[in-house]
């Protein structure tokens, strides 16, 4: 009787700390372009704004990913390939609406993307998810590579290395919207995005859903329950698919342009860094990880060269350290957090993260410093890194470099020892109590 | 009447090894039969191919009459006969709870159904709980398998091989690892949760076997060398001779 009560009221409190981040998480996305605004000219920041709509799209993918990867259990090498073609179909779409051959609400351009998804993910899939574990991985690499060749193959379709271009403003708008400004479009990929978060939380919480995390724990079982493991493995496969459809559509509604980049192993890539690094066993990890990994490529990006050498660090370190990814690590945290034993931690945190810092600026230099060599840029005389410009001929900046690297990671790694020891020490005595 | 389950002159051979040779048995509708027999007897090995784990090299198992033999695991499960593992078998990730609704979905028809939610399903939610209840694991109910203590595990074991409501049940070792209080518990609970249900299980603790049992085969290096009340498979000298002579040595 008293497990119930506690039970439902740790429920109930769980539901409500769970929508409130939900519904400011919605709240800053929809805000944001007018929080970011350019007040010189009178207008949205367009960078922004195309920061802000890539990292929707991308949400949707890494979720997309994430009911393999996390729920399913099953490792995708190829999954840009259900964003790419929905995203090849819907640009045709788009052009035949323009052409007149067609007439289908702008808005709804994301179904179109899905259904595709739908469909493609449903007839790779079904021979793809009769393997499981490695055998599924490789399938899956090879499914992406055979796309990728093919987009350069058959130009018709694909349209050949200059890939395919549409123009968005269709007129079919059903709110009377041009979609010519970015900033509608991002408006419209934002509740496209609340559409399938949503529609993917609740499908985690159907039999399918739930049988499919079954499978990943144990497929044989599943077998002695009646189920049949490839049945749950391509259901769960085509709705994934569908998923990865709608943000093909949003995609290519973007850019208004689609080339073999959006099949290709980079873009799959990106989907297994962003779900990884968000971490795959919390619902809103991916959606984390596709900000992180959006934020590093557009905006460390523009300062930076390197920029995939970062994302790639970080991966590695998140798989070796934090395997349940950034969202993994903030879960830990909740009943600490409840517990009010937070502060406790503070200190320890702070011991690690002071060197852990220095070894990151270290190692900022080192990575800028060995790019700028390598770019041959060096030979205007100089790198511009935290403010000022640098000799990148200059011994000290890579003994210094280096230096910083090697003592801040080693105070870190000493202290991170010691942040374990206390945590366990408190985990324990929350546990217990 | 036709037996719940059939084996016909049933073989299997890994390579040149034959584990099982020519087993001939039939487990009367309602029985609580037990396999007995020295390690390494082939038991876990007979359970494989009766349940679809292993496809047979030869021979015939009838599931009510119904030639069973080389089906797929789901399909024999889908015909009313289920298992359970030696080695404990679950979704360890998932809830208790979470445990026992994936083991009733498939008997309630659920399938795929990717447009219910699990919460919502009154009839599934109920008998989850009723189930819950029976195994003493209500308490339990929202902590992950994997977290349970072994005697807890064991039986949410048991329940995930009974709760789905099959009719023909096999236990593989159910009491496998525990002290003889958690074994005497184990066996109430079988008892109670396969009342009118045919059970056929691999056991070595004879306590277990002559509480429950309502006749016992022994099975010696893949030969079936007894079969029939306890009594009189105790009395049998070729029994006392290969197994629990050597047992008593």
């Amino acid at each position: 009787m008293s497990g119930a009560t506690i039970r439902r009221r740790g429920g109930a409190r769980r539901t409500w700390w769970g929508s409130w981040a939900w519904f400011s998480a919605l709240g800053l996305a929809v805000l944001l372009p007018w929080i970011i605004f350019d007040w010189r000219h009178g207008r949205h920041d367009g960078f922004a704004v195309a920061l802000l709509t890539q990292t929707a799209i991308m949400s949707v993918f890494a979720l997309s990913y994430n009911m393999l990867s996390g729920q399913s259990g099953l490792l995708s090498f190829g999954h840009a390939v259900f964003l790419g073609l929905p995203a090849y179909v819907t640009i045709h779409v788009m052009n035949a609406i323009a052409a007149g051959h067609l007439w289908i609400p702008e808005e709804l351009l994301p179904l179109v993307g899905g259904i595709s998804g739908l469909l493609f993910a449903a007839l790779f899939g079904y021979p793809t998810t009769r393997q499981r574990a490695t055998a599924f991985a490789m399938i899956t690499f090879g499914i992406g590579e055979l796309v990728t060749a093919a987009a350069t193959m058959f130009q018709g379709f694909f349209g050949g290395e200059g890939g395919v271009t549409a123009d968005r403003a269709l007129n079919t708008s059903l709110l009377g919207l041009s979609y010519e400004p970015a900033i509608e479009v991002y408006y419209l990929a934002l509740a496209w995005t609340v559409i399938a978060v949503v529609l993917m939380r609740l499908l985690a919480r159907t039999p399918l859903g739930r049988m499919a995390e079954a499978c990943r724990d144990n497929h044989e079982r599943v077998r002695f329950l009646g189920y049949d493991p490839h049945g749950i493995r391509f259901c769960q496969f085509a709705l994934s698919g569908f998923f990865a459809g709608i943000a093909g559509a949003l995609y290519a509604m973007t850019y208004e342009i689609v080339t073999y980049d959006a099949v290709g192993a980079t873009l799959s890539g990106n989907a297994l860094f962003m779900t990884f690094i968000g971490g795959v066993g919390v619902f809103w990890g991916p959606i984390v990880g596709a900000v992180l990994v959006v934020i590093m490529q557009s905006w460390v990006g523009l300062v930076s060269n390197a920029w995939q050498i970062y994302v790639g660090v970080l991966f590695i370190a998140m798989v070796m350290y934090a395997p349940g990814g950034l969202a993994g690590l903030i879960v830990l945290h909740g009943p600490v957090w409840q517990e009010g034993r937070i502060q406790a931690l503070l200190l320890s945190y702070a011991r690690v993260a002071l060197p852990g810092l220095l070894a990151v600026l270290g190692f900022v230099a080192l990575v800028e410093l060995g790019s700028s060599v390598m770019l041959g840029e060096h030979e205007k005389g100089a790198v511009r890194l935290f403010g000022g410009a640098l000799d990148p001929a200059s011994p000290w900046l890579w003994g210094g470099g280096a230096a910083l690297l090697l003592i801040g990671g080693s105070i870190a790694r000493r202290q991170g020892r010691a942040l374990a020891a206390r945590w366990a020490l408190i985990a324990e005595g929350t546990s217990a109590g | 009447m036709t037996p719940a389950l059939a084996l016909r002159d049933v073989h299997k051979s890994f390579g040149a090894t034959r584990i099982i040779q020519g087993v001939s048995l039939e487990i009367r509708r309602g029985e609580r039969h037990a396999i007995i027999g020295p390690n390494g007897a082939g038991k876990t090995t007979l359970f494989n191919l009766i349940s679809g784990r292993l496809p047979v090299s030869s021979g015939v198992i009838a599931l009510n009459g119904r030639p069973i033999q080389n089906r797929s695991p789901q399909k024999i499960r889908r015909l009313g006969l289920t298992r359970s593992f030696q080695i404990i078998s679950f979704f360890h990730r998932l809830s208790v709870l979470d445990n026992l609704r994936c083991a009733l979905l498939w008997p309630l028809g659920y399938r795929v159904a990717f447009w219910r939610l699990l919460d919502r399903e009154r009839r599934l939610n109920q008998a989850a709980e009723e189930w819950l209840e029976r195994l003493a694991l209500t308490a339990r109910r929202d902590v992950q398998a994997g977290a349970l203590s072994y005697a807890e595990q064991r039986a949410l074991e048991i329940g995930l091989t009974v709760a789905g409501g099959a009719e023909v049940v096999l236990l593989d070792e159910p009491t496998a690892g525990m002290d003889r209080g958690e074994a005497d518990r184990t066996t109430a609970l079988i008892r109670e949760i396969t009342q009118g249900k045919t059970l056929v299980m691999v056991e070595h603790d004879m306590n277990v076997v002559f509480g429950l049992a309502d006749r016992i085969s022994v099975l010696v290096y893949g030969h079936l060398i007894a079969s029939g009340a306890p009594g009189d498979v105790r009395g049998d000298p070729a029994v006392q001779e290969a197994y629990l002579g050597a047992e008593a040595a």
